[in-house]
């Protein structure tokens, strides 16, 4: 069965592609970003998915199944671009899977979707309305690329569609959005928070992606591993040293002072937890993770 | 952080040992309750709950020693010294301990240091969402339907009810758990007030700021009667028309306004404690 991956050259999309090639796929990957020493298996095309080239992959290659990875998910990243890649990115693989004959179309979100505030609920299920879009315009385009993603369920039934969810990866890339939170000595906390972090091991969240291919899910699914841990013991765990810093001062003094460059918003997810239920997707796929919340941290931490 | 440094009684080290909470590594529960926190935090409180204040518990063993439940009772004394008070009997005399989930008000949550250790010890904002899942785990949950107009009752009103909503019946039927009801006397005493600012309150962020007989929002060395009533189990569903659903939620209230009046009974020593009735 051959899988294009979009996004491949990100480091979930690497793991992605390299669970497929272990799992018995064909893979074909397109990515902006080249993806130097890449197995020899994996047939590579270094272009933009908005593109003629992109859609030229899926027109020449006619996968059986396809995975959206190619969002841009970093928050420094603020340009009118990101929301460019993430909507219409979005749109042409949707579009492209419906015109080049795609069967199965996963789509790898984020459970940020939900977004972070003082009264919503500890484990949000699938059906919850997204609470982010509002209060971190930042996120909102990731938002509306899941909503969009969400459509094809109805506006394409012939193809199986899946949305992912997908709690914080952690592990030994050292990327992604809590790694980069956690990438210095020190790791600011606002003063009298300390949410709940629902993450889970890198290789894990590629599984999952695979394990949902191979059971053909349509719908909607939060994907996470273990339980949620309390940021500050997240921080501690990793050898780093919380420096806590009242909400204020936090906000007046983003991006200088040595704290991290982040949109406003971001302060509500450092004060309130996201945390999802991801029933739905065992129940369905049986799945189990393999790292648990110390392992996937030493993981992080003991990485060269 | 501060919690490190509040030393540990080790009788209530042993009690939330017996607590039925799973523990992941880092010893955090599902919900986010941290063991070692919970421990120091309530061994501090155990100081408050047993000299401080003086808490006479009766009818504990009226609440399911495990499983779901809805603790409903009556709120008074300007800031939640009840909610506090029945936490520390269910931790503190209860046996085997046990660990309710109060449905608080979304402001707390929104106070630095209140919010941390509200979210470490398993007490979250009032959301049926969160009540459900909670109950459906097997854990108790603490419920004032009163709400804040509960608590803002002044001194001379405080054996009195107000308005009860509707949620907690439509959360014990849908999810068919027993509803516990309790009786609290005394709040009005310990924290007598005369008047509520609300303006004030607005600007702080909170409902309103209570002001004592002393001005000082402090409360006094008082002795509560807390009175746990048979549990009641009501048949029908969530979506039971209203009138159904209040005439259920006014027996409740009507149990709770009879616990409250055996409470002021004993607390004047009127009747002995043979005589209750739970």
């Amino acid at each position: 069965m051959k899988v294009l991956v979009t996004g491949v050259s990100g480091k979930l999309g690497r793991l992605t592609a390299l669970a497929l090639l272990q799992h018995g796929y064909e893979v074909v990957g397109i990515d902006r970003r080249a993806w130097a020493n890449a197995p020899e298996a994996i047939e590579l095309f270094q272009a933009d998915i908005r593109k003629r080239s992109a859609e030229d992959v899926f027109r020449t290659h006619r996968p059986d199944a396809a995975i959206h990875m190619a969002t841009v998910t970093h928050l420094v990243h603020q340009s009118p671009d990101r929301m460019r890649v993430n909507l219409y990115g979005t749109r042409a693989f949707i579009h492209h899977c419906h015109n080049y004959g795609v069967k199965q179309a996963v789509f790898v979100g984020r459970h940020t979707f939900y977004g972070a505030s003082a009264d919503s609920p500890l484990y949000h299920t699938e059906d919850e309305p997204p609470m982010s879009a509002q209060a971190f315009p930042e996120l909102a385009d990731l938002v509306a690329a899941d909503l969009y993603a969400g459509s094809a369920l109805w506006r394409y039934p012939e193809i199986t569609t899946c949305v992912l969810r997908i709690v914080y990866v952690l592990g030994p890339s050292k990327h992604g959005t809590l790694a980069t939170f956690l990438s210095g000595p020190n790791v600011p906390l606002v003063m009298g928070f300390d949410p709940l972090f629902h993450f889970m091991h890198e290789e894990d969240a590629a599984n999952a992606i695979v394990t949902a291919l191979a059971h053909k899910l349509h719908g909607i699914y939060n994907v996470s591993g273990p339980t949620p841990v309390p940021l500050s013991t997240i921080v501690r765990a990793a050898g780093r040293r919380p420096i806590v810093v009242p909400a204020t001062v936090f906000k007046l003094g983003m991006g200088r002072l040595g704290l991290p460059h982040l949109p406003s918003g971001a302060i509500d997810h450092l004060k309130y937890p996201i945390v999802v239920d991801s029933d739905t997707f065992r129940r369905a796929t049986r799945y189990t993770y393999q790292y648990d919340e110390r392992e996937t941290i030493d993981s992080f931490r003991n990485a060269p | 952080m501060l919690d490190k440094l509040l030393p540990i009684d080790p009788e209530v080290a042993a009690r939330i040992e017996a607590l039925d909470l799973e523990f992941n590594k880092f010893g955090i529960d599902p919900y986010g309750i941290d063991k070692s926190d919970l421990t120091r935090f309530v061994s501090a409180f155990a100081w408050i709950y047993r000299y401080y204040f003086k808490v006479d518990a009766y009818g504990l063993d009226n609440v399911p020693s495990q499983g779901r439940g809805i603790l409903v009772g009556n709120h008074s004394g300007g800031v939640a010294i009840d909610g506090a008070m029945v936490m520390g009997s269910m931790l503190l005399d209860a046996d085997p301990p046990r660990l309710p989930h109060a449905m608080i008000d979304e402001f707390i949550h929104r106070f630095p240091g209140a919010s941390q250790m509200m979210s470490r010890t398993g007490q979250f904002t009032g959301n049926p969402d969160q009540a459900k899942r909670l109950l459906r785990a097997g854990r108790l949950i603490l419920v004032f339907p009163e709400g804040a107009r509960g608590t803002a009752k002044l001194a001379k009103d405080a054996d009195s009810l107000v308005g009860f909503g509707t949620g907690f019946m439509r959360l014990a039927l849908e999810t068919k758990s027993p509803i516990i009801p309790f009786g609290f006397v005394g709040g009005g005493e310990a924290l007598p007030t005369i008047a509520n600012l609300k303006r004030l309150g607005r600007l702080l962020g909170v409902p309103y700021v209570p002001v004592t007989k002393w001005l000082v929002l402090v409360p006094k060395p008082t002795r509560f009667q807390l009175l746990y009533g048979k549990p009641m189990v009501f048949e029908g569903t969530a979506h039971d028309r209203d009138e159904v659903v209040c005439a259920m939620v006014d027996e409740v209230k009507d149990r709770i306004r009879d616990l409250i009046r055996q409470g002021r009974q004993l607390r004047t020593k009127t009747i002995s404690e043979e005589e209750l009735v739970l």
